[in-house]
């Protein structure tokens, strides 16, 4: 990871290239001389079972074929051969072998005699050293698989269906028992939780109570799968996957005003249960499908989601490899559960994935690049088209008017220039910079020319020109009064309705030769490799494109998609999956607890066309999902993780559904589905934290200050705090599972923000407003907040809690109208004041931010 | 049967009987002794020994966003003046990668004064008289190097010891090697001044350890942490009474369906509430004389904002908040470099070494480890953004060589580490990586950096990734 380790040295390196110990003057003897070097000072790595850094140093094959930077030897050449640098610790200061004593001068110099003579290998010391790799048991998720049998259990008729026979077996053959299963309010409560992310409402909790068919709970689930809230609590897991996020992330960390569009595309796709074998072919590829839309593109959007570097000194290089490196690291990790982003430097050093095949993987992402799409919402094509003929007239005129094309071109051989001969003219050095920085692919539209350019690229150029074309031009921009001509641009584009964008991947418009980078470095280039998968996993049939990624992912054959997915079900339906290290299948992650039941799910989900609402179903329809999860005195000790599902589990919410139930119990909440992400009410001095100042945040109005979770502005460098506070992931990195964490700022967050504050008024303007007794009122705040009703004792604690509070309150009636400015008709201050505290009380409750 | 009778009745631990009186915590302590839950399990902040006896418990970080010139402040190069206003030659930059500058811009020579101070003859820049006053008391390390050259991934380097997002940054490692001594207060915070930095968020998140050790940020204006004063007209007593309520019905809950995480629930509940008593505590400078508050330079520009925050340090590590991370942004200098660092200087100067002063005076130096410095260093080359405009030269980023230091818990005060060569560009001895800053820093509080690891993702991390030597040089 020393990047700059090249520059430390480089003038050592200079010197030290001379200084290769001269070859030995005779003529060598192979298996006297060389040989044994090769085999007590190389093959211990070099070998054909662990070609470390991809070479082997048993043969001349080995040798000339070389490791991931290239021929180890080119005969007749030793002072440019890499094996004699590398021994002789001439290059960057590393040493080969890198444990025990150097080669001696004299090793070195015989090494070098033996390549300049021609390195020649005798056979028999190749056939004793070419012993096949040995073959180890392969690890249990990379083998595919097959549909375990259903297990036989005693008690049958808790069964509902496969998943519990699978599940009681193992309780029966540790002689635990089940739970019972938990009341109604606890399961209505718990399943809309689970599949929409939202509360009952007490109309929802009372129908189901109600509801005597004995398929009442089969029918409430069903209503929750066909909700359109359902795309919107699983889209939230998937954004957790695909890093995604509002804003570049980084130092500038500008806002990215088309990033909802792959949200607004998921919550959409969920909600119609696309098969996750297409879900996963558009999100590889969906611009190289034979007949691609708009709709399949955005699915490639999931890769868009990764940061961008725009700091002003920022390499174009080094930042696109670390982008293309994120989207193989993820991909690797959401459908592989494979931690691949090990082997960036590296050969994996606990799976059998090489570097080599690390950058394999890469391959296919260096050949895609970044573009935005038109991608209309209804209703904006039609206007739109009806003014672009006359807006695209106009800005023809305005053009030609100013003679913008000369100018222009005159500006773009500048730019070319500045790029080939850096440092000469800094005005036109930074300028270059600017032009780099805020247009994407800006060298590529430089080398287009106008004739090639998109018609998109095209706009771009010009306004980027016209805007910031004064520091190069100088006077002649002001001649031309390019300054005027910018601003009627301006004016112009707003008189045009225009269509919503969507980023993208496209093919690369560039060959792209995609090289192993040397210890992860992306300056430091190794061989060129091929898009490809891991050997240790089926073959990729025909061309190695994205869209044939996406295929073999899906493959009946490879062993880890389907497994992986139902396993993050799992997890999300359960509060822990079956291999609980959800991201991690290799051979460091943890075993399954249930490996059958695992394998079942895979294979019935991959052969039921991967449909993920059916196993959704399947899952919240079992006996063992609807077990109370009351904590069980015999299974403390024995089972304090719930391992063993002889209970449900109490899990906390997630931070984006602990907002939301606030805001539902409330009356609060808008329910409004999908659109651009909203900006609630937070403290100030939080975006001030981000870079210079330079994160805004202007607080949404109206009903948008009320959206749910999922739909908040997230700022990577200064994300909304009690997401933050709650666990929500920083979106950096791609999040498979997120923590559960219990902390006094969660406290102080749900009792004294604005937000769950404003909450508990409202929540008290709803109790005074609905009449009866105090009784009542609390019953329906408890229906409200817990779909359930109040035990008498905790009616009585809660009478005692309203008459001292009432007392404390009328002693400061200033305070009681500061809590409760509005005036209720018929309601004391106190009493109203009184309240909103009780009910605060309950959207504090551990049960109300709790999943029974 | 009133409530009173219900507890003691319906609750087998007998855990509510105490609560009703008002004492839940200490009732909760028993409650979780008796469920065999050791203070380790139920609270992360809890006070824990390093590998081996430390030097110092604390730490105040004080990290100076963007880049000070180490060229103006702190290694003297008069060499430069043979340079200035030439290029260097081609085998030195060769290769060279920089930020916004080419390999071939002039050099440029420092117009600061530099001078001896204290017995140990630290020099000085004149832009800093006030750490001059402390130089004896100070480690200066002119042999720092890093591997990033740009803001973020330097910040990340320096904070978490990857340019990579998704690790521990240094008071997320402390905290979760330590715990905290402060039962009200929390154990990691982030206080700021000047504006935002670069790193945001990753400069204090915790990466994959649990996030009880994230930083928490005090705030300049509003509530010093996010949310810490009740909503308006909720006085302490109603605040409490709420409490008391919201004890009880959890409680209850915990009764029936006997979740011991209610408990913990309710005690980071009775902590949220003793926390918004100490907060207003600690902000309350009215307890520091006029002398304290003048030597800070709290009470006058342009030292107040970062003088508070340098006061607050101290009164943090005095309530035993174990990781004071304070950030001053920014130190950026491309351009006008003169006139902007005199400010930043101006501005931080007097503060710093009066902390040094405090602390010292107070007996604390010897335990908190105090650390100054950025991300990287300045170029000995110059910028110019605007040719021709008197005084808009700067310097840019600079990996290769920059200079931090140290003071108090565990380090060898009055003595220069390292040295760079006539023009500040390479470093020709004791070279220190950020890995072994991070080393030394772990050293002095306790512990091997090899062994304060975390499993994640099937291996076991540590701060210094896989590498980091500790600086014996600099200990004392």
């Amino acid at each position: 990871m020393r990047k700059l380790s090249v520059f430390l040295g480089a003038a050592a390196m200079l010197a030290a290239e001379g200084t290769l110990p001269p070859p030995a003057a005779h003529t060598v003897d192979f298996s006297r001389e060389v040989a044994p070097l090769f085999a007590k000072r190389c093959q211990g790595c070099h070998n054909a079972g662990q070609r470390t850094a991809g070479l082997r140093l048993d043969s001349r094959e080995g040798l000339l074929e070389g490791g991931y930077s290239g021929a180890a030897i080119i005969p007749g050449k030793s002072a440019e051969s890499t094996l004699i640098h590398m021994v002789a610790g001439t290059r960057e200061g590393r040493v080969m072998p890198p444990a025990g004593a150097k080669l001696t001068p004299v090793e070195v110099g015989i090494l070098r005699a033996w390549i300049d003579q021609g390195a020649n290998w005798s056979a028999k010391a190749t056939a004793e050293s070419a012993a096949p790799r040995a073959e180890k048991p392969q690890h249990w998720a990379f083998v595919a698989p097959r549909r375990p049998e259903v297990p036989e259990v005693r008690r049958k008729e808790w069964v509902r269906n496969p998943v519990d026979a699978f599940i009681l077996a193992r309780l029966e053959g540790e002689g635990i028992a089940p739970s019972p299963e938990a009341s109604r309010e606890t399961l209505i409560r718990r399943a809309t939780l689970d599949l929409t992310g939202l509360l009952p409402t007490p109309e929802e909790t009372a129908a189901f109570l109600a509801d005597t068919r004995p398929d009442a709970y089969e029918r409430l689930v069903d209503g929750l799968l066909a909700s359109p809230h359902y795309g919107e609590k699983w889209a939230r897991h998937w954004l957790d996957l695909a890093r995604y996020a509002d804003s570049d992330g980084y130092e500038k960390d500008q806002v990215r005003p088309h990033a909802w569009r792959y949200r607004h595309w998921l919550i959409a796709a969920l909600n119609r249960d696309m098969p996750f074998d297409r879900f996963t072919r558009e999100t590889m590829a969906g611009d190289l499908l034979p007949e691609p839309t708009p709709d399949s593109r955005i699915a490639t959007a999931f890769h868009r989601n990764t940061l961008t570097n725009r700091e002003g000194g920022v390499d174009v290089f080094q930042f696109r490899f670390e982008q293309v490196l994120d989207r193989a690291n993820t991909v690797g990790s959401v459908w592989l559960g494979l931690t691949f982003g090990c082997a960036q430097c590296h050969d994996h050093k606990y799976d059998p994935i090489s570097q080599k095949e690390y950058y394999q993987l890469y391959a296919f992402f260096d050949r895609a690049d970044e573009e935005y799409i038109d991608a209309p919402l209804p209703g904006e094509m039609g206007p739109h088209l009806a003014g672009l003929g006359s807006y695209q007239a106009k800005r023809r005129a305005l053009l030609a008017e100013y003679n913008v094309a000369p100018l222009q071109a005159a500006w773009e051989e500048r730019m070319q220039w500045a790029r080939h001969n850096p440092g000469k003219e800094l005005d036109l050095d930074f300028a270059l910079n600017v032009l780099r920085v805020l247009e994407d692919s800006a060298y590529r539209m430089l080398d287009l020319g106008p004739e090639k350019r998109s018609a998109r690229q095209n706009v771009a150029m010009t306004n980027h020109f016209v805007r910031y074309g004064k520091s190069v031009l100088k006077e002649k921009y002001d001649e031309a009064k390019l300054g005027d001509l910018q601003k009627k641009l301006q004016e112009l584009e707003t008189t045009l309705p225009k269509l919503s964008q969507a980023p993208v991947l496209m093919p690369n418009p560039d060959p792209v030769r995609t090289h192993l980078r040397l210890r992860g470095d992306y300056r430091e280039l190794g061989i060129e490799v091929q898009p490809g998968t891991p050997a240790f996993l089926p073959p990729l049939p025909g061309e190695p494109t994205r869209l044939a990624l996406g295929e073999w992912l899906v493959s009946p054959e490879n062993p880890l998609t389907a497994r992986v997915t139902v396993n993050r079900q799992w997890q999300e339906i359960f509060g822990r999956g079956l291999v609980r290290t959800s991201e991690d299948f290799g051979t460091q992650g943890e075993r399954p607890s249930h490996p059958e039941l695992l394998d079942w799910l895979a294979v019935e989900f991959r052969e039921s066309g991967w449909s993920l609402k059916r196993l959704h179903r399947m899952l919240v329809l079992s006996a063992a999902y609807r077990q109370s999860s009351n904590a069980r005195d015999d299974l403390r000790e024995r089972d304090p993780a719930n391992i063993l599902l002889a209970r449900q589990s109490r899990l906390r919410l997630p931070a984006e559904a602990i907002r939301d139930a606030a805001l539902q119990a409330s009356g609060l909440l808008d329910t409004r589905i999908g659109g651009p992400s909203v900006r609630p009410p937070q403290p100030e001095g939080v975006a001030a934290l981000g870079y210079a100042n330079s994160v805004k945040w202007e607080e949404s109005q109206g009903p948008d200050r009320y959206r749910r979770g999922l739909y908040v502005h997230f700022q990577r460098t200064t994300p909304y705090p009690q997401l933050m506070t709650f666990d929500a992931p920083d979106a950096n990195l791609t999040c498979s599972r997120r923590q559960r964490s219990n902390t006094p700022l969660q406290a102080l967050n749900l009792l004294n923000d604005p937000v769950f504050f404003e909450a508990a008024q409202s929540l008290a303007t709803q109790l005074l407003r609905s009449g009866g007794s105090t009784a009542d009122r609390l019953a329906l705040a408890y229906r409200l907040c817990l779909s359930r009703e109040p035990s008498p004792r905790e009616k009585d604690r809660l009478a005692s809690y309203l008459e001292q509070q009432r007392r404390i309150f009328e002693r400061d009636p200033e305070a009681a109208r500061t809590v409760y400015a509005p005036e209720e008709a018929g309601v004391a201050p106190e009493e109203a004041a009184t309240w909103v505290m009780a009910a605060r009380a309950l959207l504090n409750l551990d049960e109300f931010i709790t999943r029974e | 049967m009133d409530w009173r009778h219900f507890q003691h009745i319906h609750t087998r631990r007998g855990f509510l009987q105490e609560c009703a009186g008002g004492i839940g915590t200490i009732a909760l302590a028993h409650l979780l002794s008796r469920e065999g839950r050791t203070a380790e399990r139920t609270d992360p902040m809890a006070p824990r020994a390093p590998h081996f006896a430390p030097k110092a418990k604390n730490v105040i970080f004080l990290f100076m966003e963007g880049a000070p010139s180490q060229l103006d402040l702190f290694d003297p190069k008069p060499g430069l003046k043979k340079w200035d206003g030439k290029p260097l030659p081609e085998s030195m930059t060769k290769n060279l990668r920089l930020a916004f500058i080419k390999p071939t811009a002039a050099v440029m020579s420092s117009p600061r004064v530099f001078t001896r101070h204290g017995q140990s003859g630290m020099e000085i820049s004149d832009y800093m008289p006030h750490l001059g006053t402390v130089a004896d008391d100070v480690c200066f390390v002119r042999s720092m190097f890093t591997e990033a050259f740009n803001h973020h991934p330097g910040q990340l380097l320096l904070m978490s010891g990857s340019t990579q997002f998704g690790r521990p940054t240094v008071g997320s490692w402390v905290t979760y090697g330590l715990g905290s001594e402060s039962a009200d207060l929390p154990g990691f915070v982030v206080l700021s001044s000047g504006r935002g930095t670069s790193g945001g968020a990753s400069n204090f998140a915790n990466g994959f350890l649990p996030s009880s050790y994230q930083g928490v940020t005090f705030r300049s204006s509003g509530d010093p942490v996010l949310y810490v004063s009740s909503p308006p007209g909720v006085s302490r007593e109603t605040q409490r009474a709420n409490l008391d309520l919201l004890r009880d019905l959890n409680a209850e809950r915990q009764a029936a369906t006997g979740d011991l995480e209610i408990a913990s629930r309710i005690a980071s509940y009775e902590l949220a509430f003793r926390m918004q008593a100490a907060a207003p505590e600690l902000l309350d400078f009215s307890k520091e004389s006029p002398l304290t508050l003048a030597m800070y330079g709290a009470d006058k520009e342009p030292t107040r904002a970062f003088a508070v925050n340098c006061l607050l340090a101290r009164r943090m590590v005095e309530r035993g908040v174990r990781f004071v991370q304070l950030m001053h942004a920014s130190w950026d200098d491309h351009t006008e470099l003169n006139e902007k660092l005199k400010k930043n200087c101006d501005a931080t100067d007097q503060p710093v070494a009066a902390l040094i002063r405090d602390l010292k005076q107070r007996g604390l130096l010897d335990s908190t480890l105090v650390v100054w410095g950025g991300e990287f260093g300045r170029t000995p080359m110059v910028e110019i953004r605007k040719p021709g405009v008197a005084g808009n030269e700067g310097r840019d980023h600079h990996p290769l060589a920059f200079t931090m230091w140290l003071a108090g818990g565990g380090i060898q005060p009055g003595q220069v580490i390292g040295a760079t060569d006539d023009i500040g560009f390479n470093i020709v001895e004791d070279k220190v990586h950020v890995h072994d800053l991070h080393a030394t820093i772990l050293h002095c509080l306790g512990f091997d950096h090899l062994k304060l690891t975390y499993r994640h993702q099937g291996r076991d991390f540590r701060l210094t990734d896989v590498a980091g030597n500790v600086v014996k040089k600099m200990l004392a």
